[in-house]
């Protein structure tokens, strides 16, 4: 369980992250979406302890990470694939992270085989590439088996296959009662994998809702119609809360009608219609809408 | 997941195990074990070269040769092997900041601290081990070169001397270390450290009145140097009181870069 309550970072004159306030359940995977520099990561940084709110407050398991006497058990996360030294191979760096809290040189053998990385364990880890980089990241965030587990856009990096795999990992660990919080400015990856969804802009909250009411809310349905007697058409189906966009010559797009009523009206007038279709815009443009002016939207969420 | 057995029990985080982690980081660095061993194969192999040329002659020329006492000669390779421990020092700290290690092992021990404790207990103790066998090695070989005018263990100053020079070199380190903690650049520090300890003492004589002649003698360098000297020159400082003005910037040194640890992002 992750609490964040008006977490705030402010560096000087500019403010990444504005009055957070939400709760990352445990059981579930959470996606934290938001455009690039929407402050994602801060957030995760203040979670974790690494960089500290301006005002606010950031509770992992029930108080601050920093002031559990078994961190590593609590929250595991991988914030950044570069945070690792060049020089040492994989297996020392988990080797030295495992220490900290007396976890067996066999967790770090079993974690290293989980991520696929038994291959380059020994070798120094300044050779490896991005994708590499996140398998080790993500086998140092689950050495000591915690409560909660934070990634950083975890699949960066990775080829298809690994994507599938981090998809299943997550789901993985949510299904074992783990809190799982995942970030991404790819809305579709999120669809794909999370269930609940934390969405922000500009550092404010724009939405914390389950991805299906995410979807239906951003989602402004909108139907194409086609028809050689447009004119007639477009003064049948106009109406004030109806809005009616010429894309091409005889070709509408039309919101706030559903298909079937302008079906019905046409053939009630007679008029030949020649294309009549639903059109859900795709989860990204959603996101793109909600996200395209967050302080605008900021209005609208605080219902 | 299937097999989570071998992360239980769940253990506390100790000091005792942030040492042993950062016990792991330090071995585990073929960066961290060569300038180790550069370390002691300078102060060794120039002690030896110093001694051999050693006439026991007072000499005004610079160079190895000029060394005041056999004591003095066989360790003449302190200058260059306290640039070595120091960078080693510098490496240790902000070489996790360089590299982004530093995020990693604040998420493992987010009190911070403890990093910070541990990496300068596990230094100290590699270091002063190394250097006082180093020391020891150069001091005992340069006398056998040296011969009838050599000095022995049992002369007075020189257990000083020699135990005195591994105390000034594991805490040019620290000094490094604490260095790299503040300044978070491998540059940066190494760029601060020397200066303090080798441009300062020179720029400092050359740019002062006279009147502030004393002052100079406070310098971390000349300090350290009073601390290890055989004979006590005019205008340093007693041994005591030179150990006291070297530990107390080592000291300093560290509680700044404590602080910064511990307030500032990471």
């Amino acid at each position: 369980m992750i609490e964040v309550a008006d977490l705030t970072k402010r560096y000087g004159g500019h403010t990444a992250v504005d009055g957070l306030t939400f709760t990352v359940k445990p059981g579930i995977v959470t996606g934290f979406l938001g455009p690039n520099g929407a402050g994602k990561s801060t957030t995760m940084r203040m979670i974790l302890g690494l960089d500290s709110p301006t005002a606010g407050t950031a509770v992992v398991n029930g108080r601050p990470y920093a002031e559990h006497p078994d961190p590593l058990h609590q929250a595991g996360a991988l914030l950044d694939a570069k945070a690792v030294h060049t020089g040492r191979s994989a297996y020392h760096h988990l080797l030295a992270l495992a220490a900290t809290t007396g976890i067996p040189a066999a967790r770090v053998d079993e974690v290293i085989d989980l991520v696929g990385l038994r291959q380059v364990a020994r070798r120094r880890v300044g050779g490896f590439s991005l994708g590499m980089g996140q398998r080790l990241g993500i086998a140092a965030a689950l050495l000591g088996d915690p409560e909660v587990v934070v990634l950083d856009e975890p699949t960066n990096g990775l080829d298809p296959e690994g994507v599938l795999w981090i998809r299943n990992l997550m789901r993985d660990l949510a299904a074992g009662g783990r809190t799982v919080f995942v970030s991404s400015h790819l809305m579709s990856e999120m669809a794909l994998t999370a269930e609940h969804l934390i969405v922000i802009g500009k550092g404010r909250l724009i939405a914390d809702t389950s991805v299906d009411a995410f979807i239906d809310r951003a989602a402004r349905d909108s139907v194409r119609v086609a028809s050689p007697r447009a004119a007639e058409l477009h003064d049948l189906i106009a109406g004030p809360d109806v809005t009616v966009l010429s894309v091409a010559r005889g070709v509408f797009e039309v919101t706030g009608l559903p298909a079937d009523e302008i079906g019905d009206r046409a053939a009630g007038a007679g008029i030949p219609l020649h294309e009549l279709t639903a059109v859900r815009p795709s989860l990204e443009e959603a996101f793109m809408e909600l996200t395209k002016d967050a302080v605008e939207y900021q209005a609208g969420a605080t219902r | 997941m299937s097999t989570v057995a071998l992360a239980r029990p769940r253990r506390r985080l100790t000091q005792t195990r942030v040492v042993k982690s950062e016990w792991i980081k330090f071995w585990s660095l073929r960066s961290t074990v060569a300038t180790l061993a550069i370390a002691a194969g300078l102060l060794i192999g120039i002690g030896l070269l110093a001694s051999s040329l050693f006439t026991g002659e007072p000499s005004t020329a610079p160079g190895p040769g000029a060394a005041a006492d056999p004591v003095s000669a066989s360790l003449a390779g302190t200058t260059f092997a306290q640039l070595a421990f120091g960078t080693l020092g510098v490496l240790l700290m902000a070489g996790e900041y360089g590299t982004g290690m530093i995020r990693s092992s604040i998420a493992a021990v987010p009190k911070r601290l403890p990093v910070l404790w541990a990496k300068i207990i596990v230094f100290t103790g590699v270091a002063f081990v190394v250097a006082l066998a180093a020391a020891a090695i150069a001091f005992t070989g340069g006398q056998a070169l040296i011969g009838d005018g050599g000095a022995a263990w049992t002369d007075p100053g020189v257990a000083r001397a020699v135990i005195g020079t591994a105390v000034v070199l594991a805490g040019s380190g620290v000094l490094g270390l604490g260095l790299g903690a503040l300044l978070r650049s491998t540059p940066t520090a190494i760029t601060a450290l020397f200066g303090v300890l080798f441009l300062l003492p020179g720029v400092a004589t050359l740019l002062l009145p006279d009147s502030w002649g004393t002052a100079v003698a406070y310098l971390p360098s000349n300090a350290a140097t009073a601390f290890t000297a055989i004979t006590r020159a005019a205008g340093t400082l007693a041994p005591r009181a030179g150990l006291a003005v070297f530990l107390g910037y080592v000291v300093a040194a560290v509680a700044a870069a404590a602080v910064r640890l511990k307030r500032s992002d990471v």
